[in-house]
């Protein structure tokens, strides 16, 4: 076994172990901590689809989380003031039902993803950045001038959706299901790293002349890139709003977007685990250091440098070093 | 006369008001080595590109398998079986050498739509991709990052991917650029053997290569033919020497 996959397996074991210990010892807000690390580190994992693979460095992102986000916050709100969402072609009254949500989440944000895509894809380098920013601006308007659902204001949801055989309302059960989704979802990411659909993205990063030589188009493998990793950073936004059971218009903002970005580089671009690591270590400093100063950023500022200077695979690759080649 | 594998037809392209090619005329027959010389400058890398899709012609065709494909992206050029190596490699550098290869494999097959078993785990692209390595003499490279490849390794990788693709022509542009003599000599073998396969059009500074390849050469001057024909009546043409071998040898 790989150095890396040891420490993929430490990490993921901590992330399970740390919950469940503070459950016995009637911690809730450790259990709270952990899964807002866990489902952070799941809109990262998204991203790290585009980025690490592709290498499209989108500072949209937030625009999935938050559709992600108001998926949940729009279909819960209709439930809970028994206003039926539409009548016409059937009587639709929202759903409090997760699996029904994080479906409609996945859905909306993977065709947000191709229709962005299918602009900000003609562009490269920095006017792609530029264009994913734009759309993620263009949302977090919209979502502020939308009253209908809160507006400035965002929306609260007072109920918790549920899961069919679990109390979602108990902590460690609704942690659970995100840490269960994440390993799902990393399962997946690993899997298409290696898959020749992951090669071929990878390639088209590398040497985008290379594959039009060999026949593939590197536009249509972005794009497919791009929709799949914009679905998991939904689904993480849906959860992202049903833990908080709060939506609101900072879901779309570029500082989301950024954040999301930062976790990756923080644990290594690239790394199956770097998401993950960089969640983590993002939520604990925000705990600590945010307890003692409001101005923590600062430091999250310094370690984000140190990174990029002196560990650029990343805290994963400054562990497990440079990344062997797939088998 | 056996037909053509690829043929152009007046091939005009203006850049501004430099005409890099001024209606080009050449073809590669089945089973030859056709190569294209000619100064800095003359258009080759111009031409090579509106054979292989990268860019259009202003004006002429290109015919490949007796098929208009002068509307047809690199992609679609690449699909019916025109393979290309590139003057500077332009390989995965963070992948293996198998990776490389599977790529072309993966070309090949054309469906790279697929996210769950492992592309090196599937063996009709590992064995597509391991006859290749094998042929080039890089099969005990496979599992070697391409950024760890010599120069002239990375240079047989290269035609290793093309041979991936089964092609029915080979463009190479340059594929002795950076070689020493020894390297140079190797993959003038190789490349020997390699015209009974599938015909290449071969662009080359190294004369040596050329005339010890070529079963036909075409000189490009200023985005014009001026000669073609055997090694010998390219070495004993007066134009030839006046406009090309003669300033430069």
């Amino acid at each position: 076994m790989s150095r890396e996959r040891i420490l993929g397996a430490v990490v993921l074991l901590a992330l399970g172990l740390v919950p469940l210990a503070a459950h016995v010892m009637g911690e809730p807000f450790t259990i709270t901590l952990a899964t807002r690390a866990a489902i952070l580190a799941l809109a990262a994992v998204g991203l790290n689809i585009a980025l690490g693979i592709g290498g499209l460095v989108s500072l949209g992102h937030a625009t999935f989380f938050g559709i992600g986000g108001y998926a949940m916050g729009i279909l819960a709100s209709h439930v809970q003031n028994y206003e039926p969402m539409f009548e016409w072609p059937f009587l639709f009254e929202g759903s409090t039902s997760m699996p029904f949500i994080w479906l409609v989440a996945v859905l909306v944000s993977a065709l947000a993803a191709l229709l962005i895509g299918l602009l900000a894809l003609r562009t490269s380098g920095v006017y792609f950045i530029m264009i994913t920013l734009a759309f993620g601006q263009m949302f977090y308007f919209f979502s502020i001038s939308w009253s209908a659902y809160g507006g400035e204001d965002g929306l609260s949801i007072y109920v918790r959706n549920g899961f069919p055989g679990l109390n979602t309302l108990d902590p460690i059960q609704f942690f659970g299901l995100c840490y269960a989704v994440l390993c799902l979802v990393l399962l997946g990411a690993h899997l298409l790293a290696r898959s020749p659909f992951g090669l071929a993205l990878g390639a088209a990063r590398q040497s985008p002349d290379r594959v039009q030589a060999v026949g593939l188009d590197p536009k249509r493998l972005r794009l497919v890139g791009f929709v799949i990793s914009g679905a998991i950073t939904g689904l993480a936004g849906a959860l992202f709003a049903d833990l908080n059971r709060f939506v609101s218009p900072t879901m779309f903002s570029w500082q989301t977007s950024g954040e999301i970005m930062v976790f990756i580089i923080l644990g290594g671009v690239g790394r199956l685990f770097g998401p993950v690591v960089g969640a983590a270590v993002f939520v604990m400093l925000e705990h600590f250091l945010g307890d003692m100063s409001e101005f923590w950023h600062i430091w999250l500022g310094l370690l984000l440098l140190a990174v990029v200077l002196f560990a650029r695979g990343g805290l994963v690759g400054l562990i497990a070093g440079r990344e062997k080649a797939h088998d | 006369m056996t037909e053509p594998v690829l043929e152009t037809r007046g091939l005009v392209k203006s850049f501004g008001a430099l005409r890099a090619s001024d209606g080009i005329t050449l073809d590669l027959r089945p089973g030859e080595i056709h190569a294209v010389i000619g100064p800095n400058g003359a258009g080759k890398s111009t031409m090579i590109k509106q054979l292989s899709g990268n860019i259009a012609p202003d004006e002429g065709t290109v015919h490949f398998l007796g098929r208009d494909v002068t509307g047809l992206s690199t992609m679609a050029r690449a699909r019916a079986g025109l393979a290309r190596t590139f003057q500077v490699s332009a390989l995965a550098m963070e992948d293996t050498v198998l990776q490389n290869a599977v790529l072309g494999a993966l070309g090949a097959s054309s469906s790279p739509y697929r996210f769950f078993r492992p592309a090196l785990k599937r063996a009709e692209l590992r064995d597509r991709a391991m006859a290749a390595l094998e042929r080039m003499g890089l099969a005990d490279h496979a599992a070697t990052v391409v950024s760890e490849l010599s120069h002239g390794q990375r240079r047989q990788l290269e035609v290793a991917v093309a041979l991936t693709l089964q092609p029915k022509a080979f463009l190479m542009d340059e594929p002795m650029a950076g070689l020493g003599g020894e390297g140079s000599q190797h993959l003038t073998g190789i490349l020997d053997r390699l015209r009974a396969e599938a015909p290449i059009l071969l662009i080359e500074h190294d004369m040596d290569a050329v005339f010890a390849l070529a079963d036909r050469i075409s000189v490009l001057v200023y985005g014009r033919i001026i000669a073609t024909g055997t090694v010998e009546e390219i070495r004993r043409s007066p134009e030839v020497r006046d406009a090309y071998l003669g300033d430069a040898s």
